[in-house]
């Protein structure tokens, strides 16, 4: 067998697996972001959002669909990667894949593919479901399947990492909550950077997801707080580093081989 | 065989040495190789460094010095060409127990580069060899320690290695299965496939393997084959059950013989006397024998005699 028909069998096969993990256990994975989606658009679009009045240009919960489609990706394919990764290290199982010819690149790109599947694919529900609550226009669909791609890939990125220095099933929890979780509130989900004071302003550039809140809400209603250049800059570098610290740090073996 | 000849080792493995993060050196410099078709043992006490060599030669662990070959591959060359011709079936438990057997089995003939059509035909000639065909769909956490192992077993084999690592694959498992195992072991000897072996059964070893390798704090001393190591053997015990309850025994019998009860005699045989002149000597004094039997395992003895002696020696030099 050649080594191009045995990558592309192998590849197969961890992609497989890592999105029928995520389908099987679908109840978990796909139907609570829709209920939390749901309650967002409840609360701050139909209770809350009538008295904040237009926000560029645009009804309060139509703002805020783009904001909430990409949460779901950011936080869909950072907990696939991380808890399937670190379920594989807790339970041994990922010496299977160790044991094996598989390179380290096609290990990860495996776990990524389970990770950008899930975010997409929760992305697309609950896109569906914004659908129900606001007037859903997509200015730029291009723009829009391309900047839920790349987040999906950068989280899936970030979970991955997650999962490698991982020893406990509390670090998977972590840096969703304590990390992940304030910055995409402080990210231009529900308001926009302008609304905030200068230096809040200035302060708010270093949060990487508010380029890719802003990317999508260009595709979306084609207006942005950030210039677009530069966010797909932004999304450019985080893969180039995040893939070459999970390479180095598969091929060393970290938290995986003593 | 010279047995460095690379060309016909299933592994080699020459000076490996490790010493984990926290300090605690599990080998010392090890060297011995495993001719192809070979069923060698991989003998020591629990933290020897049995598992630690296997975890080296299978990626699991990252050696600190050292070389392994795979069938002629050097593992620092060619890592995932010499993972090719390797089955391991580890020491633990480590599939995805809320996947099927079916799943778990394709999953890594997969990893392997096994097409999909091929690895259900693989699947369902291993799980019906080792009768797990019609658990094939149960979640694995529902099977029995018997068939979690023998599913171990199967996977190892998709791929259809050329080497089979088997470490304590017999661990914990009612005695008929184990039999069953030992059966099959065999029959993939016997179809050329090279097995080592590691287990606290030496009864076990002893019936499978050709040849031997001892490993006692991080250092192999015992590389031979089987029946050289059992000539090694100074003395062995019988037991003789009797036909007739025995009152006592003559004096000129105390020396080698007791009698634990009326109907049961021990015997020591020492090495170069034949024990047919027991059976005459017993004939002589009217005792009859019904069976006979090994006192112990040979290899425990000598294992258990080779542990003594390392340990005699290693205080023997800190002495000095």
């Amino acid at each position: 067998m050649n080594s191009r028909h045995y990558v592309a069998v192998a590849l197969y096969t961890l992609c497989r697996k890592e999105i029928t993990r995520f389908m099987r256990i679908w109840t978990q994975t796909l139907i609570p972001p829709v209920i939390t989606t749901c309650l967002y658009f409840l609360i701050f679009g139909n209770l809350i959002g009538p008295r904040i009045g237009p926000m560029q240009g645009h009804t309060y919960i139509d703002f805020i669909v783009p904001g909430l489609v990409l949460m779901s990706v950011i936080t869909g394919s950072y907990t696939n990667v991380a808890s399937s990764f670190f379920s594989a290290k807790f339970q041994r199982f990922i010496e299977e894949i160790m044991v094996s010819p598989v390179p380290s690149y096609v290990i990860l790109l495996g776990y990524l593919a389970g990770g950008i599947c899930r975010g997409v694919l929760v992305g697309i529900v609950v896109l569906a479901v914004s659908a129900l609550f606001a007037t859903v226009n997509i200015t730029s669909p291009v723009m829009t399947a391309a900047v839920v791609v790349l987040t999906a890939l950068v989280f899936a990125l970030g979970g991955m990492l997650n999962g490698m220095f991982a020893k406990k099933f509390d670090d998977v929890s972590i840096i969703p909550n304590f990390v992940l979780t304030p910055l995409i509130y402080l990210g231009g989900v529900f308001y926009s950077v302008r609304m905030l004071p200068d230096i809040w302003q200035l302060v708010s550039l270093a949060n990487p997801i508010l380029y890719v809140i802003n990317i999508a809400r260009y595709g979306f209603l084609g207006s942005s707080d950030v210039g677009i250049g530069v966010s797909f800059a932004v999304i450019g570098v985080a893969i180039v580093v995040l893939t070459t610290l999970c390479l180095v740090l598969l091929e060393r073996g970290y938290g995986i081989r003593d | 065989m010279n047995r460095s000849d690379l060309s016909n080792t299933a592994l080699s493995v020459t000076n490996l040495a490790k010493t984990y993060v926290n300090g605690r050196v599990a080998l010392k410099g090890i060297s011995f190789a495993v001719e192809q078709g070979d069923f060698y043992a991989l003998l020591g006490r629990n933290g020897a460094g049995k598992s630690t060599t296997i975890g080296i030669t299978c990626s699991l662990v990252k050696k600190s010095a050292g070389k392994v070959h795979v069938f002629g591959i050097d593992i620092d060359q060619d890592f995932g060409r010499a993972k090719s011709h390797i089955g391991l079936v580890p020491q633990e438990i480590n599939f995805n127990q809320f996947e099927s057997p079916w799943n778990i089995v394709i999953n890594h003939a997969g990893y392997y580069g096994v097409h999909r059509t091929v690895a259900a035909q693989q699947a369902e000639k291993y799980l019906t060899k080792l009768g797990l065909w019609d658990h094939r769909d149960t979640a694995s956490r529902r099977l029995s320690g018997g068939m979690k192992r023998r599913l171990m077993i199967a996977r190892a084999l998709m791929h259809e290695p050329r080497l089979l690592i088997l470490d304590e694959p017999t661990a914990g498992i009612d005695f008929e299965t184990r039999l069953s195992m030992w059966e099959f072991m065999q029959e993939l000897n016997q179809q050329g496939i090279t097995i080592i072996l590691t287990t606290h059964y030496l009864q076990e070893a002893e019936k499978l393997c050709r040849n031997v390798g001892v490993i006692e704090l991080g250092e192999l001393i015992l590389d031979v084959d089987m029946k050289s190591l059992f000539l090694q053997l100074s003395q062995e015990t019988y037991v003789l059950d009797l036909v007739l309850p025995a009152k006592g025994l003559p004096d000129r019998l105390q020396g080698y013989m007791r009698l634990i009860d009326p109907t049961t005699l021990e015997v020591d045989i020492t090495r170069g006397s034949s024990i047919n002149q027991v059976f005459e000597t017993l004939s002589e004094l009217d005792i009859h024998v019904v069976s006979i039997q090994n006192k112990s395992n040979r290899l425990e003895t000598l294992f258990m005699e080779l542990l003594k002696n390392e340990a005699e020696s290693i205080r023997a030099s800190q002495d000095a």
